[in-house]
């Protein structure tokens, strides 16, 4: 039975490991600033808990099975009742680990989070509702139009669908689409804001994720670094058609994104 | 101290009060663990449902036609709900701990046996109320376990989300009350109750473990509570808790001025304790179970209490790390994510102290042990894959993938459920005076052991390679719908692992009748159950009182003839 366990522990211990050395199921390839130092951390962070993880199976199968009852006469178990000085010594390696692994990652998080996007960012207003998502441009006088709930109503689609107060000069020019299209390398400063329930802004390959809470304009930020279209999904239930609330964020060259604002733009005149 | 006469009531004689309505520990124990029982084999229904609706989303079945997304939504709302009130929270504490504290420190009964005959009733009614909400108008609520507000405050926000939801609600409510009143006895009974000589530092690591969840359970469900009620009051009393001014398909919610963070920040200032509510007893059982079958003290007694009280303590500091995603200050999320890389360390040293209990044993494979050594094996990779979700920078991309689905499901549901079959095949001699059937226990052994990995190992690729969760269907977005074939390979391993699990249920009812008489101390372990009778009387100890003189993991004293020191006996501490 000490055999078995071994075998079997082992074995789970391999085959689960060489999935993720293969990598046959990843992330995918960035395509944000971020990315890069985000994919970095999680090599590191599966390099040492792997290290802990093949260890531990490794030590646990191979104890169940060199320390099996041999019957009786065979040599007693040891009376011990642990050992201080290794308690110590584990302790503080686990700490170590585990905190230093945290602070590591510490400068990632400031720059995702801590500070807010550059001045001439572009930004665009991001709004979810059972079951879609929406995105706005504030246009040329670079200010978002108001909008007001009791002006919603999702059938109009666009400005309807986002309560836009037409009364509101700074409205006039607001641009809503139903893709996201962003330049390339340039910051795109995103407005998270939601109508009803929590949604949630997942773009994978921008390693980008944010909640969109009803009540709350969230600012974030990401920089695209790679054209091509990008599928983003919600990643917060939200109600029976959660697993269909997705869409596409466009990333384009600098050029393309003026032309493709001006033509919008153009569309509402 | 208590006076145990106080507590001393005389057996009962009739059905009902002996059997329905009991006062005696072992009784209500036992209806604990009915309930549980008949809880998971609910949940495990659900997720049968859930697994072939995932990779057969058009498949007629039978009683239930088609499952529309919806349905599926509600089938995880009501099997996490069930899984982690009435089963990981309910067996063992409610079941195993009321049966075995009392008895393991040596007291009579529990003390307030009134009090815990409420608390399993009141448990039970939560239970029904819960089932119920299958059974009205729209259905089982769809909102999740977790509840977030404001899709679980909006009867408008989906199907389910009415009279369901409401139930929901109150079937929680009913259940915090029913685990105050019983956290309430664990507390009193381990504090005033123990015998003669049982120490504190003497109690066996179950007892420990007890104690602390139910000091976890004290605080936790309190907050759950008023949760709940303010939860109840923004469905149907106007009021805005939880509700920001919106609206739900163009129509304004009639809310203004809530805020949907406060519902998470007070959910998960209980649901992260819950954690270690579920786990904490399957520790301490499994810390007890690789000493009694290495035939070896346990490594590092004081290391592992302390252990114990740091998790429990912790446990409180690091709920913000659920609402990394949420719109929490980055701050607050950094200094919760260092919290938790802290709490790593304590089961870190747990899992240290376990390796080294095997060290150098003499370790005999019975069923107890096998699931034991399984929890070790389930709770190391649950471990590992935690220190991923705990830093926020990781969890941007993790956060709400099956990553998570496979870390808590290890960690909180596997390995705790491990703890749970460990502890049926540890005590059931004692529970029920027969052994049970070791070859059915090692087929069931072997088959949940290599099922568990086949599930949720495949969970934590499909999560990297950003698999959402609850996602009724994953047709719809291009890179989840390319992950197809790692999901059917997961249902096919579920069925298979569910499918095992009948066997379990045969040889526990069969053995009931049928299995081999057991001794009063068929493990020649050392701790005060097995001292008494079995099953064991209505006093516990037959009119004795126990005096403990040992410490509960003296195996393998040189100079004894015996491998293993009663804690009754006399003392030992004196040679190491």
């Amino acid at each position: 039975m000490g055999l078995a366990l071994l075998v079997v522990i082992w074995l789970i211990t391999l085959i689960g490991s060489y999935f993720i050395i293969a990598k046959t199921w990843w992330l995918p390839v960035g395509a944000s600033a971020a990315a890069a130092g985000i994919d970095h951390h999680f090599t590191t962070t599966y390099i040492l808990m792997g290290t802990v993880f093949i260890a531990a199976q490794l030590a646990l199968g191979w104890f169940a099975w060199k320390y099996r009852d041999r019957g009786a006469g065979s040599k007693a178990a040891e009376y011990s009742h642990g050992n201080t000085k290794l308690e110590v010594v584990w302790t503080i390696l686990t700490i170590i680990l585990f905190v230093g692994l945290n602070l590591a990652s510490k400068s990632i998080w400031a720059s995702e989070r801590f500070d807010a996007a550059k001045p001439g960012a572009v930004q665009v207003e991001v709004t979810g509702m059972q079951f879609a998502w929406y995105f706005r441009y504030a246009g040329p006088d670079g200010k978002f139009g108001a909008t007001k709930p009791e002006l919603e109503d999702a059938s109009l689609g666009g400005a309807g669908a986002l309560g836009l107060d037409t009364v509101d000069p700074a409205s006039k020019d607001d641009v809503i689409t139903g893709v996201m299209v962003v330049p390339v390398n340039r910051e795109v400063e995103v407005i998270l804001r939601s109508h009803d329930v929590i949604h949630s802004f997942f773009v994978p390959a921008m390693r980008f994720k944010q909640d969109a809470v009803p009540g709350l304009a969230i600012h974030m930020h990401f920089t695209p670094i790679q054209t091509g279209e990008f599928e983003l999904a919600c990643a917060e239930l939200c109600g029976l058609g959660h697993y269909k609330m997705h869409g596409i964020v466009k990333v384009v060259s600098d050029e393309e994104f003026s032309q493709w604002l001006a033509a919008r733009e153009a569309e509402k005149q | 101290m208590v006076s145990h006469d106080a507590h001393a009531h005389a057996a009962p004689q009739g059905f009902i009060r002996k059997w329905v309505f009991s006062l005696d520990h072992k009784v209500i124990g036992l209806q604990y663990f009915f309930l549980a029982l008949a809880a998971v084999l609910t949940g495990m229904f659900l997720s049968l449902l859930m697994r072939i609706h995932l990779v057969w989303p058009n498949a007629s079945l039978p009683f239930f036609g088609e499952i529309k997304p919806e349905t599926y939504l509600s089938l995880l709302t009501m099997h996490g709900t069930i899984m982690v009130f009435f089963v990981l929270t309910t067996a063992p504490q409610g079941g195993f701990g009321n049966y075995f504290l009392p008895i393991q420190i040596g007291a009579p009964d529990m003390a307030f046996p009134v009090l815990n005959m409420l608390s399993f009733w009141t448990t039970f009614l939560g239970f029904l109320v819960l089932i119920a909400a299958f059974f009205v108008t729209g259905g089982a609520p769809l909102h999740g376990w977790t509840g977030y507000a404001p899709l679980s405050a909006l009867p408008s926000a989906g199907p389910g989300e009415g009279l369901g939801a409401d139930l929901w609600i109150i079937s929680i409510a009913i259940f915090c009350i029913g685990a105050l009143m019983g956290a309430l006895n664990f507390i009193t009974t381990t504090l005033d109750m123990r015998a003669k000589g049982m120490t504190l530092m003497r109690m066996p690591l179950t007892c420990w473990a007890w104690f602390i969840t139910a000091i976890l359970g004290l605080l936790a469900f309190g907050v759950l509570l008023s949760a709940g009620i303010l939860l109840l009051m923004d469905r149907n009393l106007g009021t805005s808790f939880f509700v920001p001014l919106g609206t739900v398909n163009g129509v304004l919610t009639g809310h203004k001025g809530g805020s949907p963070l406060l519902w998470q920040h007070l959910f998960w200032f209980f649901g992260h304790p819950e954690v270690y509510i579920a786990i904490l007893p399957a520790m301490g059982l499994c810390s007890q179970l690789l000493s009694v079958f290495s035939r070896k003290p346990i490594f590092g007694y004081k290391a592992m209490v302390y252990a114990i009280l740091s998790i429990g303590f912790l446990g409180f500091m690091v709920w913000g790390h659920h609402m990394f995603m949420s719109g929490m200050s980055p701050y607050s999320a950094f200094a919760f994510s260092i919290m938790t890389m802290g709490i790593g360390v304590p089961s870190a040293i747990k899992t240290f102290n376990w390796l080294g209990t095997l060290w150098r044993g003499k370790i005999r494979f019975s069923s107890p042990m096998l699931f034991a050594i399984g929890f070790v094996s389930l709770f190391v990779v649950g471990g590992i894959s935690g220190p991923f979700l705990a830093q926020p920078v990781l969890d941007i991309y993790l956060h709400e993938t099956y990553f998570v689905i496979a870390h808590f499901h290890l960690i909180m549901g596997v390995a705790s459920i491990f703890g749970i079959f460990a502890a049926t095949y540890y005590w059931f001699p004692k529970m029920f005076g027969r052994m049970m059937n070791e070859p059915l226990a090692k087929a069931h052994f072997w088959l949940t052991f290599i099922g568990a990995y086949a599930i949720f190992m495949p969970m934590h690729y499909y999560g990297m390679a950003a698999g959402l969760r609850r996602y009724s269907q994953g047709t719809e977005v291009a890179w989840i719908n390319a992950l197809a074939p790692v999901q059917k390979f997961i249902s096919i391993a579920a069925f298979v692992t569910i499918a095992s699990q009948l066997i379990f249920v045969i040889n526990l009812f069969w053995s009931m009748k049928k299995g081999e008489k057991a001794a009063d101390n068929p493990w020649e372990a050392t701790t005060l159950e097995w001292i008494t009778a079995t099953p064991p009387p209505h006093d516990n100890f037959g009119g004795v009182t126990p005096v403990v003189h040992n410490g509960p993991y003296e195996y393998s004293v040189p100079g004894t003839s015996k491998d293993f020191v009663m804690q009754t006996d006399a003392a030992v501490e004196a040679k190491h």
